[in-house]
Formats: structure tokens, C-alpha cells, sequence
């Protein structure tokens, strides 16, 4: 077995209602897996229990050989890196305390943390200089989704979960974070699993679609075969690509 | 005013902030580890708040007479008067350090978590920070209704600011009344305004 992340059989059950039935996958090194599906298909899910927000009711999640259930859970979650909408900073926090949060509780010298923080930020396209010490209440949406992947960034995790990172983000700005995503990938090839409900946001970032629907995968193909399969779910999300604009 | 009143008002009021220092002290230290505790027994939550509740709607001079005759806690003087302050003042700081905490952002809680913060990282360095000023607040409140009611203590012969009250009442003296009214009115506002500044110095993000 050589993917990073595989899922085996693995369902999951949140009181009376399945949200996940015996989903099988697997997500190789440099990949971006993309989990595709609307609200309530399961794809949160799936992604929480990746690093161990989520137990499975049965079959098992194992990351890098060994299954979540085994792992020490606070050694996995700060090996998997997590991006989530709004990014979810520390609002009593600067930009800096943010992003060098886990490399903090990993006990890194204070000087490392820095020297890394600054690059990051520089990475991310925020100059240190003028960021690091602001409060996430002084950046924009676009802004704090950057420092939300910067900090995920920071202890230099080989896998990145991202869950709707852009989905609060104007039409613009969403277009500027993925362009810096495939950048960001291209340079550092980490591997990522991402959920999103955009079809053309998953058709731009991924290497790799699973389209989900009511827990059950549908499909797991590249982007290209994606264009072209066949299925009604697949069709229903395909259309939202067809839809033309008609001025009035 | 006579140098002695002077002198007595002194010896009373330092009297009075030792009463209330001592009570808040006590109400904080029960109070917080309870309301963090609470965050994460939602069963408990009723019973203990519920048990508050009760003990905040008994008329104050009545809990005092209640308490004399109770073993070890109860009798006559300063101590008895403490453990009344104390049940007064564990609501406010009880209900505003469990509001504090589980009004924190569940998208920050979460982050924290899968962070890999432990339960111990969680509380210090996210959940207490962000209910700093909440709590604070609750504390505000107790503070305040404690310099009041703690005039009532010298009911029980626990000494304060009441002493006057208690007296002027008795010999029909309004001067005497206003020498314990006046100064646990102002160490009230004192207070009150003390700590409303360290809750904005608090900036929550």
C-alpha cells in the first residue's frame, strides 16, 4: 500500500442517520483528492476523519499505514495540516501567533518559529512586515483565508485537509486563493484532500473527483473523465457548468 | 465629624473590603473551576446552577439567621457572614464563566482541536482568553451586590460598614446611617468602575 491516506469500508453513523456507507478510496502522495458532493452528502464527514475529528462506526481510516483509531490523536492531528471556511483564527491571536500555533505546541525554538512564520507569510502573499501583527478582525475574508493556510502550513505537514476553505469568499478573491493553491502545490507538492460543493472549483483544483451522494461514492476519476461520465449526479452537477448567463 | 467617627469609619470600611475581599476570593475560587467543569458535564449543568439559583433568591437577611444555628459554618460572626457572601456571589461568577466559554466560536474551538491542542491547550490558551471579559463581567456584578449586602452581615455580628447601619437604625440617627451608607456606596462605585476598566483593557480580539 503506498496511499498516504486510504479509506476501507468505512461508514459512519451521527445518532439514527448514516451520513457515510462503506466508502473505499485511496489518496496517493501528491495527490488532491477533491470530495464532491452537495450539503448532507457526506464529504465534511469523510474529511473530519482524516485526522481524527471523526470516528468511524466500522471499517477503518488509515494514514500513513496505520489507522486513526491507533494513531496517538493529538500526534495526528498536528501531522495533518486544516483549513477550514472563515479559516477559523484565533481571534485574540496576530497574524503571527496564528500561523506559528502548532509549531508553538510542538515546542520549537522561538526563533525557528519566527523565521518560519515570516517565510510562510511571504509564501502566502502577505509581507510580514505589514501583517504579522494584525488581529484576524483587520484582514479581509481573502486575507484570513491566507493566513488559515499559512498556519496550516506551518509545521510542514505531508497532508493538507481543506474544508470549503473559499466558500465565504467574493467571486474574485475565490478565483485569486485557487490560482495560489496550484501554486502553493506545484512548489511544495503536498498532498490534500479538499471539500467543496463547487464543481468548477473541484475541476480546477483537482488531480483527482470523488463525487459523493447520501454517504455513497458515485464516482472517483480524474477531472477529464469526470467531463465525460455518465449518471445522474454527475449530470446534475455538470449542468451547473452548462448554465448560461442571459442578460434581461 | 468627630475624630473618632473618622477613626471608626476607617476601622469599618477596612473591615468591610476585608469582608468582601474575602468572600469574592472564596465565590471565585469555587465558582470558575465549577463553571470550566460544567462546560464539559452538560448533565451537572441543571443541579448546580439550579442549586445557585435557589440559594440567589433567598432574602438576604433571612439566609444570615438561617445559617446561625448550622454547625461549624454557622454561629455567630465573621465566618458565618463569609459562607452567606459567598453563596450570594457564586451565581454571577458560575453563570458568566459557563456562558464565557461555551460562547466561544464552535469554528475556533474546532480549528483549536484539530490543531492538535489538548483539552489543557484548549482551555488556556483559547476558550479562558476568549471568556476573560464575560467572566470578569460576572465577577463585576458579584463585587458589587457582595459591598452591599455585606452590610447586612453586622446583622449576625460580622462587622462592616453595617455596624453604623445597624446603629443609626436603632438610636433613629440618619447621620449614623449615612457614615456606613455612604462609604459602601462609594466602595461599590469604586469597584464597579475599577473593574469595568480592566474589562475593556480585556480586548477580546
Amino acid at each position: 500500500m503506498s496511499a498516504l491516506v486510504s479509506f476501507r469500508n468505512v461508514s459512519c453513523r451521527i445518532g439514527q442517520k448514516e451520513i457515510l456507507r462503506e466508502l473505499s478510496l485511496g489518496v496517493e502522495a501528491g495527490d488532491t483528492l477533491v470530495l464532491l458532493g452537495r450539503s448532507g452528502s457526506g464529504k465534511t464527514t469523510a474529511l473530519k476523519m482524516v485526522n481524527g475529528l471523526l470516528q468511524p462506526s466500522a471499517g477503518e481510516v488509515v494514514v500513513e499505514g496505520t489507522a486513526t483509531t491507533a494513531w496517538d490523536p493529538i500526534r495526528l492531528k498536528r501531522r495533518i495540516g486544516y483549513v477550514i471556511q472563515e479559516a477559523g483564527l484565533f481571534p485574540h491571536f496576530t497574524v503571527e501567533d496564528n500561523v506559528g500555533l502548532v509549531p508553538r505546541l510542538e515546542g520549537w525554538p522561538p526563533d525557528k518559529i519566527q523565521a518560519r512564520v515570516q517565510g510562510l507569510l511571504e509564501q502566502v502573499g502577505l509581507p510580514p512586515a505589514e501583517f504579522a501583527a494584525r488581529y484576524p478582525r483587520e484582514l479581509s475574508g481573502g486575507q484570513r483565508q491566507r493566513v488559515g493556510v499559512a498556519r496550516a502550513l506551518a509545521a510542514d505537514p505531508p497532508l493538507l485537509l481543506f474544508d470549503e476553505p473559499f466558500g465565504a469568499l467574493d467571486p474574485v478573491t475565490r478565483v485569486e486563493l485557487q490560482r495560489q493553491f496550484l501554486e502553493l502545490r506545484r512548489r511544495l507538492g503536498k498532498t490534500a484532500i479538499f471539500v467543496t460543493h463547487d464543481v468548477r472549483e473541484a475541476l480546477i483544483v483537482a488531480t483527482r473527483i470523488a463525487l459523493l451522494h447520501d454517504g455513497r461514492l458515485v464516482l472517483l476519476c480524474t477531472p477529464a473523465e469526470f467531463l465525460r461520465a455518465q449518471g445522474e449526479e454527475i449530470r446534475a452537477f455538470l449542468t451547473c457548468l452548462d448554465t448560461k448567463v442571459e442578460p434581461s | 465629624m468627630t475624630a473618632d467617627l473618622a477613626n471608626e469609619i476607617m476601622d469599618l470600611t477596612v473591615e468591610h473590603l476585608v469582608l468582601v475581599g474575602v468572600s469574592m476570593g472564596i465565590a471565585i475560587a469555587l465558582a470558575m473551576p465549577a463553571g470550566i467543569l460544567l462546560t464539559r458535564r452538560a448533565p451537572l449543568r441543571r443541579w448546580v446552577i439550579g442549586f445557585a439559583n435557589v440559594m440567589q433568591t433567598v432574602p438576604s437577611l433571612a439566609l444570615f439567621g438561617f445559617l446561625i444555628p448550622l454547625p461549624l459554618i454557622g454561629g455567630i460572626g465573621k465566618h458565618t457572614a463569609i459562607v452567606a457572601l459567598v453563596l450570594y456571589a457564586l451565581l454571577p461568577v458560575l453563570r458568566n464563566t459557563l456562558a464565557g466559554i461555551l460562547g466561544v466560536d464552535p469554528a475556533v474551538r474546532e480549528s483549536a482541536v484539530a490543531m492538535g491542542m489538548t483539552g489543557r491547550q484548549l482551555l488556556w490558551q483559547v476558550e479562558l482568553p476568549l471568556a476573560a471579559r464575560t467572566i470578569l463581567a460576572g465577577v463585576r456584578v458579584a463585587t458589587v451586590t457582595t459591598i452591599g449586602t455585606a452590610t447586612i452581615a453586622a446583622a449576625i455580628g460580622g462587622g462592616g460598614l453595617g455596624v453604623f447601619i445597624f446603629r443609626g437604625l436603632a438610636s433613629v440617627d440618619s447621620t449614623l446611617i449615612l457614615a456606613g451608607a455612604v462609604p459602601a456606596a462609594l466602595i461599590a462605585l469604586l469597584a464597579d468602575g475599577g473593574l469595568g476598566w480592566v474589562e475593556k483593557k480585556l480586548s477580546p480580539g
